[in-house]
């Protein structure tokens, strides 16, 4: 009997099996209900190696339904290869829509960016995380950091950034700054840049935060109060582009990529691929803009 | 024989314990009554059990320094790591004055609240310096740990007062930033030791302090600890198994052997005239 349902059709709806996907909406809902927690969940096999998105790729499947208008970016770009490949092997199990157009997409999985464009209540950010511990770093086991998370007990985490302040002299963590969310756990955006962090807080969407190798989802729910770890007197501060213009849009208020030419000219250009093309076809489109504490 | 001090029901007291007993094995009953000093061993002939603390009650009055002596294996180290929380007692209480007026028997708390006492109002000195440090963050790094932790989350602040510290221990502060790893023996105890009265506890646990110190290094520290707790009147329970440690630090003194107190009272007294075979032992082979 089981046979004869399993191997009606070469594949399931969306890829995972139903039950599959039960069990990851219902550790969705856990993480929903306690932001910030990283709850464990099955992680089962994809057709791409675990922690090549795969962590994303089992969010989207969960969530994705033929109604859906679906988008992948990658770094910002909707052009990668990783994020082509992904939108059609999505496409491909769901018959969902595709687009380009960020206020268009339904569900949107990123990697490493979220988008410049707000983002409504109608919409869902998938993140693919590498490594959903923030306390890795100064933490080795895994047992250990589940105690600390139960705890509270961050004051390694802050040791760590006042390190790399006396260090360096500025609270920049490169990307990932950890957060904590609705004040009660620390969670790593996934690699994200300060840019993107003041984003997550009292959004209208909803994030949720996939990591396939890791075995874990965490979510940031509408509305929740996100801070990222900063001291009193040192101040978290979004990267700086002084003096920096798009050279394609004359733009200066998004987060810019850096690029060379073959003659070494250096040149800046909006990353956020879709934010790009709207700057250039107006109207510009809503962005929440950071301004640096002085 | 009842070994407990001052049962006389008076509130002047800081630190509270009262039949604090670590058994590692099985902890049947009887096997406090198979071992101790009457039976030359703290490992239970029927069972295998080996007794680290057998029923230790004794008062700590804010400003004393109570020292404990005893060989080792004796359970002196035991008992103050169980004070520090970092091992969990088989059985007995202790009670904190600063903690609900020392109603609540410390080891009944939630872990969190038990760090929390930790951080706020207890500092340990280990005799490795890689327990109380990490050896990972600067010197600095240490310091801001502790005020870290008892939520201080200002960095001007922070380095203000682990410059102040590291002055008062006499470690250079221009080393703040740099790693105690690269520090020599003495320094890194000093570290630890600016490190365990970052947020000014009431009580100071020090568990061989100076053992692996050279003897001039030894001084420097005694020195140190004794002029911290002249200035600032922590309390302080100073273990050692050196008996010149505990003449110049301490004014009260418990002598531990196989887990059992086998004598206590002022330091003096113990050493000019000890009662027991054991403490006259330890002093007639004191240098």
């Amino acid at each position: 009997m089981i046979q004869n349902v399993k191997f009606q059709k070469s594949f399931n709806y969306a890829y995972i099996d139903e039950f599959t996907k039960k069990e990851i909406r219902r550790k969705t809902l856990k993480a929903v209900a306690s932001p910030g927690y990283q709850v464990p969940y099955s992680s089962p096999e994809m057709p791409i190696s675990r922690g090549w998105g795969t962590g994303g790729l089992h969010l989207s499947l969960s969530l994705v339904g033929p109604n859906d208008v679906f988008k992948v970016i990658d770094q910002g770009s909707d052009a990668s290869v990783n994020a082509c490949n992904l939108r059609l092997f999505v496409q491909e199990m769901t018959n969902c829509a595709l687009t380009f157009d960020t206020a268009a997409a339904t569900i949107i999985q990123t990697r490493h960016r979220v988008p410049e464009e707000i983002l409504t209540e109608k919409q869902i950010l998938v993140l693919q995380v590498p490594q959903p511990e923030p306390l890795r770093s100064v933490e080795r086991h895994e047992a250990k950091t589940r105690v600390m998370h139960a705890e509270a007990d961050y004051a390694k985490m802050w040791v760590t950034l006042y390190e790399a302040y006396v260090r360096s002299g500025q609270l920049r963590t490169g990307a990932g700054h950890p957060l904590m969310v609705n004040g009660r756990y620390v969670a790593t955006p996934s690699p994200i840049p300060s840019w993107d962090v003041p984003n997550l807080s009292m959004a209208r969407c909803l994030y949720l935060f996939g990591a396939g190798r890791e075995k874990r989802i965490h979510a940031i729910p509408p509305f929740t109060r996100v801070e990222p770890l900063e001291f009193d007197d040192i101040r978290f501060k979004v990267e700086e582009f002084v003096g920096v213009k798009c050279s394609v849009t004359n733009e200066d208020k998004a987060f810019m990529d850096q690029i060379y030419d073959d003659d070494f000219n250096q040149s800046y250009v909006v990353n956020d691929s879709n934010f790009l093309d709207k700057l250039r076809q107006g109207p510009r489109p809503p962005q929440k803009l950071f301004t640096n504490p002085e | 024989m009842d070994h407990s001090l001052d049962t006389a029901p008076d509130n002047a007291w800081l630190l509270r314990v009262r039949n604090l007993t670590k058994i590692y094995g099985n902890a049947t009953p009887g096997v406090l009554e198979r071992t101790g000093p009457r039976f030359n061993s703290n490992i239970c002939a029927k069972t295998g059990a080996v007794v680290a603390c057998s029923n230790i009650s004794f008062d700590l009055h804010p400003g004393e320094v109570l020292g404990i002596v005893g060989e080792s294996g004796s359970g002196k180290s035991t008992l103050v790591q169980m004070l520090y929380f970092d091992q969990e007692p088989t059985s007995g209480e202790a009670l904190f004055q600063p903690i609900e007026d020392g109603t609540v028997n410390l080891f009944d708390l939630s872990n969190q609240r038990k760090r929390q006492i930790r951080n706020h109002q207890m500092g340990m000195v280990y005799q490795n310096p890689r327990d109380g440090l990490n050896f990972r963050f600067s010197a600095g790094g240490n310091i801001a740990e502790k005020l870290l932790m008892a939520n201080v989350f200002h960095v001007g602040r922070i380095r203000l007062r682990g410059a102040d510290l590291l002055t008062k221990t006499e470690v250079p502060v221009k080393r703040m930033d740099e790693s105690p790893a690269r520090f020599s023996g003495g320094m890194q105890q000093r570290v630890q030791i600016a490190k365990a009265i970052a947020n000014n506890p009431p009580l100071l646990l020090l568990d061989e302090v100076t053992s692996g110190l050279d003897v001039s290094v030894q001084a420097k520290v005694l020195d140190l600890i004794r002029g911290l707790q002249q200035d600032l009147g922590i309390s302080m329970i100073v273990v050692s198994h050196d008996l010149g440690v505990i003449r110049m630090l301490t004014d009260r003194t418990m002598v531990l052997k196989h887990g059992h107190i086998v004598e206590q009272g002022l330091t003096d007294q113990i050493l000019q005239d000890p009662q027991h075979a054991y403490t006259q032992l330890l002093v007639s082979s004191l240098l």
